[in-house]
This record gives structure tokens, C-alpha cells and sequence, in this order.
């Protein structure tokens, strides 16, 4: 049996531990409030734009923008939205286990995919297995900025421009709650769901537009598929958070366990140590006695 | 006396929300002010000065880095750009992206291991299973 000492000092180091699980999980827990809060900020933009491509859709019917067109699907693009950091759970693994699932279906239909990461373990996980990746945004912090992203999408959009994908898809976990998170595959592009909605747009009239719709709309599509993005990111980001603050919060309890359990060995150690003792001297005083 | 109502949001947030006398916003074609009953128009919007005269008078100022001026005749919102754009700056973003997986990439090849893939996700799956059990039978013990 170790001794006394020893236990003790494990005990110590275990503790340790769990102050910092316990005080990663508070701060993760103060994180998806206001990554939440950021969640909702975004939505107002999103509702705007899609309002607005649904009437310049409506009201231009003859203009078909590329981005509205579906065509025959011989490249995917697939933005895939992980973490930069780990200790949250399960949480990249069931995304990356869903990107591999639609990827080897894909693949089976033979159709290529191409890549862009975002996300510090999303990069590390396809630079293992190898993948076509054409663009890769790492190391976004607390506060996702739209700044860091516009390269990958760029890349995306101008590639889906070319002709070099037929569809653009982005992966992401979605916030069901704080105990549940779930990936969630959105299809961008083409966008041709989100000009269809026209209850709103009965009305007879039509803006001015300066300098001509055709090039409008071509802004307005490009922002709204950023804004998209970055609402999955940042959404990603909540999840994240809510995923760490549940695994942080079952490591302090585990922590918990083994304190309690190396406390009882503790016990039983200086116990012994005692019934040693006294065994001793009442052996020693009786030798002396006789 | 006729208002508007002024919405400016971006993609990161909401920048303001009231009704006005009056807009100035530095449209594409050159500064456009909006009053209350405007037509329905919509245009692009350059870097500069957004200026929204309250009902009270009082002028407030927001610097936009671009962004889409959208106009109804009640209401005149402003899709503010959170980034700066610009064709040069934008293609400059798109390069350092794909340098960034250029160099992440360095050595890998081009095709996914599909099978290897799947194989490690369920290796990691059954361990963060594994683990999941092993604290429920802790529990149990005590």
C-alpha cells in the first residue's frame, strides 16, 4: 500500500486538476451566453437579404443569376465549420464523421469534392487523411469576425462562378441546446429556395436601381452567403461552448470520484499506520512488564 | 411632420434602429439623402458617412465600410459591410486562405482515405463511449 505521504500529494495534484476543469467550465458556461447574443445579432442582416433577393428574383424574372441556376452536379464545395480547440466532447468527431458520410457518398456518385476548413482541428483532421482543400481559415477566437472569413468564401464563390463546383454546401454543428448540439449540412448554393418565398412581394412595384439589378443582385447573393457562413460559425462557436461546458463539467465530477476514492485509501493508510503503533508499544510494555 | 423609420444592421449585429427626418447615405453613384415616402430603390453603398437626422433634430453619424442601401417608402435599411471590402483586399483575403491551406495541405495527398476516416471516427467514438460508461459505473459504486 502507498504511503501516507504519497497519497497525499496525489490528492493534492487531483485537485489541482479540477479547479482548472471547474473553472474552464464556468468560463465556457459565461462564453455561450454571449455567443448566443452574437447568434441573434446576425439574424436581423440574414432576414433583410433574403428579403431583398426574394423581390429582385421577383421582379426580374427574365435574369437568371448563375448563383439561382442549378445545373448538373460534377463538384461539390463543402465549407466545413469546426473548432479551433478541443476538450469538448464528442463534438468534432460526430461532425467529422458526418463530413466523411457525405463525402464517401459523394464519392460514390462520382462526384469530387473540394474543401474549405475553418477551424484549427478541422485542418488537423483532414491533413491525416488528405482531402482537395482549397482554402483554410484558422484561429478566429471568441469573436468570429466576418474579416477572417471572406477569403474562404471568396475562393468558394469565385470557383462555383468558374464552373469548377455545381454546389456549395456548408457543414456545421447546430445549438439545439445547451445539452445538444447536432451537425447540420446547408445547401448555399445554388440558392434557389430563398427566392421563392413571395407572399410579401404581390404588390406592383419595383425599385430603382443604381446601377443596374443585375449587378446588384450579384452583392446582394455574395453577402448573403457570407452572412450564412458566418452565422454557422458563430453558431459552431456556441456549440462549442455549451459542448465544453458539459465536458468540463463531467471531468470536475470525475475529479470528484477519484479525490473521494484516494481520501479513503488515505484514511486507511494512516489507520494502519496507527493500529501499528499502538501494537507496538503495548507489545514493548509488555516485554518490559514480563 | 412625415418620419421614417431607419434600420442599419450588419452581419454582426444591429448598429441602429428609429425613426428619422432624414437619411444621407454615400451611395455608389454619389451621396443620396432620403426623406419620409422616398421611391422604392436600391443601391450599393461606398465607404463613408451614414447620417440619420432624428425626430428630434439631432444628426447621428456612422462611418460603414460599404454596403446595400435598401429603400421602401416607410423604411429605409442599410446593410452595413462588417469587413472592408474592395476588390484588391478582397482577392488579397482569398490568397492568404488559400496559402494558409497550401501549407497545411503540404505533403498530404489529394484524395481522401475514406476508409481510414471511418475507421478512426469509430475508434474515437467507441472511446469517448467507453469513457462515458466507465463514470456511469463510478457513479453507481458510490
Amino acid at each position: 500500500m502507498p504511503g501516507e505521504k504519497e497519497i497525499r500529494s496525489k490528492i493534492g495534484s487531483v485537485k489541482n486538476m479540477q479547479k482548472i476543469t471547474s473553472a474552464m467550465e464556468k468560463v465556457a458556461a459565461s462564453k455561450i451566453r454571449k455567443a448566443q447574443a452574437q447568434m441573434e445579432a446576425s439574424r436581423p442582416y440574414a432576414d433583410r437579404i433574403r428579403r431583398v433577393i426574394g423581390h429582385l428574383a421577383y421582379a426580374n424574372p427574365d435574369y437568371k443569376h448563375p448563383f439561382l441556376n442549378e445545373r448538373e452536379t460534377k463538384r461539390v464545395g463543402l465549407i466545413i465549420i469546426s473548432t479551433d480547440r478541443g476538450l469538448c466532447g464528442g463534438l468534432n468527431v460526430n461532425l467529422f464523421k458526418r463530413a466523411i458520410t457525405e463525402m464517401a457518398e459523394w464519392d460514390g456518385n462520382g462526384i469530387e469534392v473540394d474543401l474549405a476548413l475553418v477551424g484549427a482541428k478541422a485542418v488537423q483532421f483532414f491533413r491525416r487523411l488528405g482531402g482537395r482543400v482549397v482554402g483554410t481559415v484558422t484561429h478566429l477566437g471568441d469573436k468570429p469576425s466576418m474579416n477572417d472569413l471572406i477569403g474562404a468564401i471568396k475562393i468558394m464563390l469565385d470557383s462555383y462562378s468558374e464552373g469548377n463546383i455545381d454546389r456549395l454546401y456548408v457543414l456545421h454543428n447546430e445549438f439545439i441546446s445547451a445539452m445538444s448540439q447536432q451537425p447540420k449540412l446547408v445547401k448555399l448554393l445554388p440558392a434557389n429556395g430563398i427566392a421563392e418565398d413571395r407572399e410579401e412581394l404581390q404588390a406592383n412595384w419595383d425599385y430603382i436601381y443604381e446601377p443596374d439589378a443585375s449587378e446588384l443582385l450579384d452583392d446582394v447573393l455574395m453577402r448573403y452567403i457570407e452572412s450564412q457562413v458566418y452565422r454557422g460559425t458563430v453558431e459552431n462557436f456556441a456549440c462549442e461552448m455549451a459542448a465544453k461546458m458539459v465536458a468540463m463539467k463531467s471531468a470536475t465530477d470525475n475529479a470528484g470520484e477519484i479525490i473521494d476514492k484516494l481520501q479513503l485509501q488515505y484514511n486507511k493508510a494512516r489507520q494502519a499506520a496507527i493500529t501499528q503503533e499502538i501494537s507496538e508499544i503495548v507489545g514493548g510494555a509488555a516485554a518490559v512488564q514480563e | 411632420m412625415a418620419t421614417i423609420q431607419v434600420d442599419i444592421v450588419s452581419a454582426e449585429g444591429e448598429i441602429h434602429s428609429g425613426e428619422a427626418r432624414m437619411v444621407y447615405a454615400p451611395a455608389l453613384l454619389g451621396e443620396v439623402g432620403i426623406a419620409p415616402r422616398h421611391a422604392p430603390m436600391l443601391t450599393p453603398l461606398k465607404p463613408g458617412e451614414v447620417r440619420v437626422e432624428d425626430t428630434e433634430g439631432e444628426e447621428h453619424y456612422y462611418f460603414i465600410s460599404g454596403g446595400l442601401l435598401e429603400v421602401q417608402p416607410h423604411l429605409v435599411t442599410v446593410l452595413a459591410d462588417t469587413a472592408m471590402r474592395g476588390d484588391q483586399l478582397d482577392e488579397a483575403t482569398a490568397l492568404a486562405a488559400q496559402e494558409a491551406a497550401e501549407k497545411a495541405m503540404e505533403g498530404t495527398m489529394a484524395e481522401t482515405d475514406f476508409a481510414r476516416a471511418q475507421q478512426e471516427l469509430a475508434e474515437a467514438r467507441a472511446r469517448y463511449l467507453a469513457a462515458k460508461k466507465l463514470k456511469g459505473r463510478g457513479k453507481r459504486k458510490k
